[in-house]
């Protein structure tokens, strides 16, 4: 279970997230929802401690991330493709990762095998196509066999073939009882994937709701977006992510 | 749907597995074995140069053999930046503080283990080096022994150079995060300060980086250059010390509270 309170983050002059509040709960995959730059990365930032909130806090089955004793072994994120050196080898830094949390070596295979890079393990992952790379992101993710998920747009760059399989992952996950928070900016995607759902634009909460009660509001999910976001609170989305990038 | 090794005592993530985690990722680059392998064999060259090229006995012959180490530090410093600076321009520094949110644990297992094989390389580049100085002596110029007073100090010493510069680099990454400009933080602080300082106020001379290693950490004999006496040897390490200590407290204050 993954709670945001009062969620708030400014970056200089732009606010970025705004008084976020809302559950993210176990045994079902949760959509996180929202345009390009509307907070969707920055919430999943400060869930994980890497930015510090303004105001607020958020919570991950009671405790702060950074009072988690072994982080990889309870949380298991993927925020940006290429979050590894790229002249290290995908097992390498596989390894590096399982280490700081006393995870065994042969976990590292295990997973490796699973994303389908077992035969590029050895490769410097700098080689990567975009694909792998998310593909060595999931790994990492799911290294320490954690309860609770968080992927930031996991599908970028992946084939048909791999968004299938990612979808039926997520959904196994979810199955087996985990917490699985995604973002994305694929309305569909989070149709076909997602059981509940949270919207944000401009760092504002828009709704936090399953993905059935929402679709019904409109003609598909897709239209019922567009008619939450189009309130205007999403107009001021773009900014923020420029600073962040720059 | 795997099996977790039991728990440390502490059970919970600390420096053993900080540690574990940074020797990895340090050894798992080749750009670390080239540079460290450059930086040995750059101090053997230059002190097999300087050795042949002697006529007599009257300098200081160890701090000859030792002189190719000025110059290598300098790739053991940018060794030191990179170490942090190529996490946050590969975006790897969110992996590791998402592993270890601790992040002055996680700084202080970074210098630990780039320092102990800074420490090991220097070593290595000092003794061999001065060996192969010593063999390159024409006949009749006696080769200095580490027997002889001082000499083995000078060449220890001379190693633990470059680890305290490695760890001056690191605290400089840390600082100031981006590649290009730590590197010439680095450069300037430890070489091109020195040459205007040696112009304008000679009198800090004795406290540059670069001067403590060449005339303070690599001399048998503590020296002086005209009004400018250099540190005593140990003092001279301690400076080093303060200065990575510096450099490192700051980073470890910064790291901890900006945005990663």
């Amino acid at each position: 279970m993954i709670e945001a309170r009062g969620l708030s983050k400014r970056y200089g002059a732009t606010v970025a997230v705004d008084s976020l509040t809302f559950n993210v709960r176990s045994s079902m995959v949760t959509g996180f929802l929202g345009p390009n730059g509307s907070g969707k990365s920055t919430t999943m930032r400060l869930i994980l401690g890497l930015d510090a909130p303004d105001a607020g806090q958020a919570r991950i089955g009671g405790r702060r991330y950074r009072d988690l004793r072994w982080p990889l072994r309870e949380v298991g994120a993927l925020l940006e493709a290429r979050a590894f050196h790229p002249g290290r080898s995908a097992r390498a830094h596989l390894r590096a990762l399982a280490a700081s949390n006393a995870i065994p070596r042969s976990r590292v295979e295990e997973v490796l095998g699973l994303v389908g890079l077992a035969d590029a393990a050895g490769r410097r992952a700098g080689t990567f196509s975009l694909g792998m790379a998310q593909r060595l992101g999931i790994a990492a993710a799911l290294l320490g066999d954690p309860q609770v998920l968080l992927l930031d747009e996991p599908v970028n760059g992946l084939d048909p073939e791999g968004i299938r399989w990612v979808r039926d992952l997520l959904r196994s996950l979810a199955a087996e009882g985990r917490t699985v928070f995604v973002s994305s900016h694929l309305i569909g995607e989070v149709a076909r994937t997602a059981d509940h759902v949270v919207v944000i634009a401009g760092g504002r909460l828009l709704a936090d709701t399953s993905v059935a009660e929402l679709s019904a509001r409109s003609a598909s999910l897709e239209d019922a977006f567009f008619e939450l976001t189009s309130g205007g609170a999403g107009t001021q989305a773009t900014p923020q992510e420029k600073a962040r990038t720059s | 749907m795997t099996t977790m090794a039991p728990g440390t005592a502490r059970d919970r993530v600390g420096f053993p597995q900080a540690a574990r985690m940074e020797w990895i990722k340090l050894r798992s680059l080749r750009s670390t074995w080239w540079v460290l392998a450059l930086t040995v064999a750059g101090a053997v060259g230059i002190a097999v140069a300087v050795g042949v090229n002697t006529e007599d006995a009257a300098a200081d012959l160890t701090n000859n053999a030792l002189a190719g180490i000025s110059l290598g530090l300098l790739l053991v410093g940018v060794l030191g930046v990179l170490a942090m600076t190529g996490e946050h321009s590969s975006g790897m520094i969110r992996a590791t503080l998402a592993a270890v949110p601790n992040r002055p644990l996680v700084l202080a297992a970074k210098a630990a283990v780039f320092g102990a094989v800074a420490l090991a390389a220097g070593e290595a580049a000092a003794f061999i080096a001065f060996l192969a100085g010593g063999a390159a002596l024409p006949a009749g110029v006696p080769a200095p022994t580490l027997g002889q007073p001082g000499v083995l100090r000078a060449v220890v010493l001379g190693g633990a150079g470059y680890c305290l510069i490695g760890l001056l680099g690191v605290g400089l990454g840390t600082i100031i995060r981006h590649t290009p400009a730590a590197i010439a933080v680095l450069v300037g602080g430890v070489y091109v300060l020195a040459q205007l300082v040696a112009g304008f106020a000679t009198w800090t001379m004795p406290y540059l980086p670069i001067a403590i290693v060449a005339n303070s950490l690599s001399v048998v004999e503590p020296v002086g250059v005209g009004q400018v006496r250099f540190l005593s040897p140990w003092a001279g390490l301690g400076m080093l010390c303060l200065y990575a200590a510096a450099t490192l407290g700051a980073g470890a204050f910064l790291l901890a509270r900006r945005d990663a």
